[in-house]
């Protein structure tokens, strides 16, 4: 198991390390000048040469590419992530400020999405063909083609239709104020739920209805276990484990997914500040948070593979 | 009838046409559903090139006397807050989605699969490598890394598709290399390079066709993803730039149409979203039952 621990977190740091040279390269070498990217085409125009030197030099962008990248991974290391072209707050501020509010939608949502689609997995395995099964598998083939954002803002629009009431748009903490953070937070994570719920749903249908085939199942059936008590104990269990790999799959879907719609939404997040930095043009701030919620993705995938290592010894014996 | 060579000879006759028209008439009896959604893709695909015949205005022309109106008999799906038509903007943007998302699409799974098979076919130190490659491209959520690809390089419509093919080419790549190490140990690989065959024959002429149906599977269960994510750019404003109309950045649109975006200018580009990715998820799996019976109900 140890080895398998190494070998995981080993391969994980060269992931990280990996993600982070892409995102230097696609932030910094690909064409296209930082600088027209933070003035626009016609304040790039206005500049001279002189300020373009001056601006260049300042953030640190004539250096070589090799310094450029030290600097950065010095900035990471160090903990502020470097600075907003816009704004005096330090990267590493907005990450502390923002961040809590999209890590508890991502965490509310995976939960939601356990929650409506195990269940729903089990009506369709149990009754493999009837009514509820293709109901249940065309709801989660609609909810697969529907795209997040605008069900935010459909969702949006018939409150304050139906009931003229709209969540509010402060960023308050859970602990200060549990009920205003909830009607924040509720919205978002209903819908990146929902999403990940249609996936779930899929996958362990068909994970439940390949477990019942096995022998150990009709063993359990044989010595007159009830078929629910079949499920639920024996076959259940093994089902999950495919969801659960899923599950953290679908966390990429989940942080991606969180910036259209926390701009749906307006919700306060990181994800509004990624798309508040992607209008801007803000480089700095872009390639941080790519870094970011790359490297999360990728620990939070270590942390799933080896939970399923501890969950499964047939993979921790490999 | 009596004359049998006669009948014989008919059979080979039988056009490439004919052909495939018994093969799709097949392919709609044994999934009528999928064969539905085909006819809708088709359909989609159909507004998106005959837009100007069809759409009732042009999409960029303002009227001035009828802006942010609701859904009327001039104009049946409203109009904007510049009085542009919004049913000739939907339509309109169906040709900004659905070219992105094919090319992106075609152009990322065939850079991924070259690059697959090669892997696979050699293996050995550029495997190796081209594998960490393909997982760095792959931590990264895909809506993500072409934002910042699309961000870096500047909005037009080249960038999107760029940023979008680049997140695709790891699922072609993997895909299309593990069916390659299969292929590769096959006898009649093996005769053939016993005959001499050289590396590019051997991948071009006996590999590659064997990677036609799971290229074509992949290709077209990614088609609504690309249509996704390529809303989602428009959406956060790193897409095709206004005024050319798509349908994300219709929506983006909508929420500078006033505190409460008019409900119009938001239901009907979603629903053409919604509508095509559908439409496409389903032609996808059907396609991918027909050429791949052993995948049929998983996933």
């Amino acid at each position: 198991m140890y080895s398998y621990i190494a070998r995981r977190l080993g391969y994980g740091l060269l992931t990280v390390f990996g993600v982070s040279v892409v995102v230097f390269v696609v932030m910094r070498v690909l064409p296209g000048d930082p600088l027209v990217a933070l003035f626009g085409p016609e304040g790039f125009q206005k500049l001279s040469a002189d300020d373009r030197a001056h601006y260049m030099a300042d953030l640190g962008l004539s250096d070589p590419l090799v310094v450029q990248y030290l600097h950065w991974m010095r900035d990471v290391f160090t903990g502020t992530f470097g600075h907003s072209f816009f704004r005096s707050e330090s990267v590493a501020d907005m990450i502390l400020r923002r961040g809590p509010l999209t890590a508890e939608i991502a965490v509310i949502s995976v939960v939601l999405s356990w929650v409506v689609g195990i269940p729903v997995a089990l009506v369709s395995a149990l009754r493999p063909n009837s009514w509820g099964d293709n109901i249940a598998r065309f709801i989660s083939i609609l909810f697969l083609a529907v795209p997040g954002f605008w069900v935010g803002m459909l969702i949006i629009l018939a409150m304050l239709f139906w009931f003229g009431y709209r969540p509010p748009l402060t960023n308050v903490s859970f602990w200060e104020n549990p009920w205003g953070n909830l009607q924040v937070v509720i919205g978002p994570a209903f819908v990146l739920g929902m999403g990940q719920a249609a996936y779930i749903a899929r996958m362990a249908r068909s994970s439940l209805l390949e477990v019942i085939r096995e022998d150990y199942v009709r063993t359990a059936r044989a010595k007159g276990l009830s078929s629910t008590l079949v499920v639920a104990l024996h076959a259940l269990p093994n089902a999950l484990l495919p969801v659960i790999t899923l599950s953290g799959i679908l966390l990429g879907f989940v942080l991606a997914g969180s910036i259209p719609v926390e701009r749906a939404f307006a919700t306060p997040g990181l994800g509004y500040a990624m798309f508040m930095a992607v209008s801007e043009r803000d480089v700095f701030v872009m390639q941080n948070l790519v870094f970011l919620y790359a490297s999360v993705f990728v620990l939070l995938n270590i942390a799933i593979d080896l939970t399923i290592a501890w969950l499964d010894p047939r993979i921790r014996y490999q | 009838m009596s004359d049998i060579t006669a009948d014989f000879d008919a059979v080979p006759q039988h056009g490439i046409w004919w052909r495939m028209g018994r093969g799709l008439a097949s392919f709609a009896r044994r999934s009528p559903l999928s064969a539905f959604w085909g006819v809708v893709g088709v359909l989609i695909v159909v507004m998106a090139v005959s837009a100007p015949v069809i759409a009732p205005y042009a999409p960029l022309k303002s009227d001035f006397r009828a802006m942010t109106k609701p859904p009327n008999e001039k104009h049946v799906f409203g109009t904007d807050q510049i009085g542009r038509d919004t049913l000739s903007r939907v339509i309109y943007g169906s040709r900004a989605s659905l070219t992105v998302a094919v090319s992106a699409v075609v152009l990322g799974t065939t850079f991924g699969a070259f690059w697959g098979l090669a892997c696979g076919y050699f293996g050995g130190r550029f495997d190796l490598y081209s594998q960490r490659v393909m997982e760095f491209l792959q931590s990264f959520p895909d809506l993500i890394l072409a934002m910042a690809i699309a961000m870096a390089l500047g909005a037009g419509f080249g960038t999107v598709i760029v940023a979008i093919a680049i997140t695709r080419i790891p699922f072609g790549g993997r895909v299309i290399r593990a069916v390659v190490l299969s292929l590769k140990e096959m006898s009649y690989v093996e005769a053939a390079r016993g005959l001499g065959a050289s590396h590019v024959r051997l991948m071009m002429r006996h590999i590659l066709p064997q990677c036609v149906a799971p290229y074509l599977i992949l290709a077209t269960t990614h088609l609504g993803v690309a249509i996704v994510i390529e809303a989602s750019l428009g959406f956060l404003g790193v897409g095709i730039p206004p005024p050319t109309p798509t349908w994300g950045n219709m929506l983006a649109d909508s929420l500078n149409a006033g505190l409460v975006p008019p409900w119009w200018l938001v239901l009907f580009p979603g629903g053409a979203i919604t509508l095509t990715v559908l439409a496409f998820n389903l032609l996808g799996d059907g396609i991918r039952d027909a050429l791949d019976p052993r995948l049929r109900g998983a996933a």
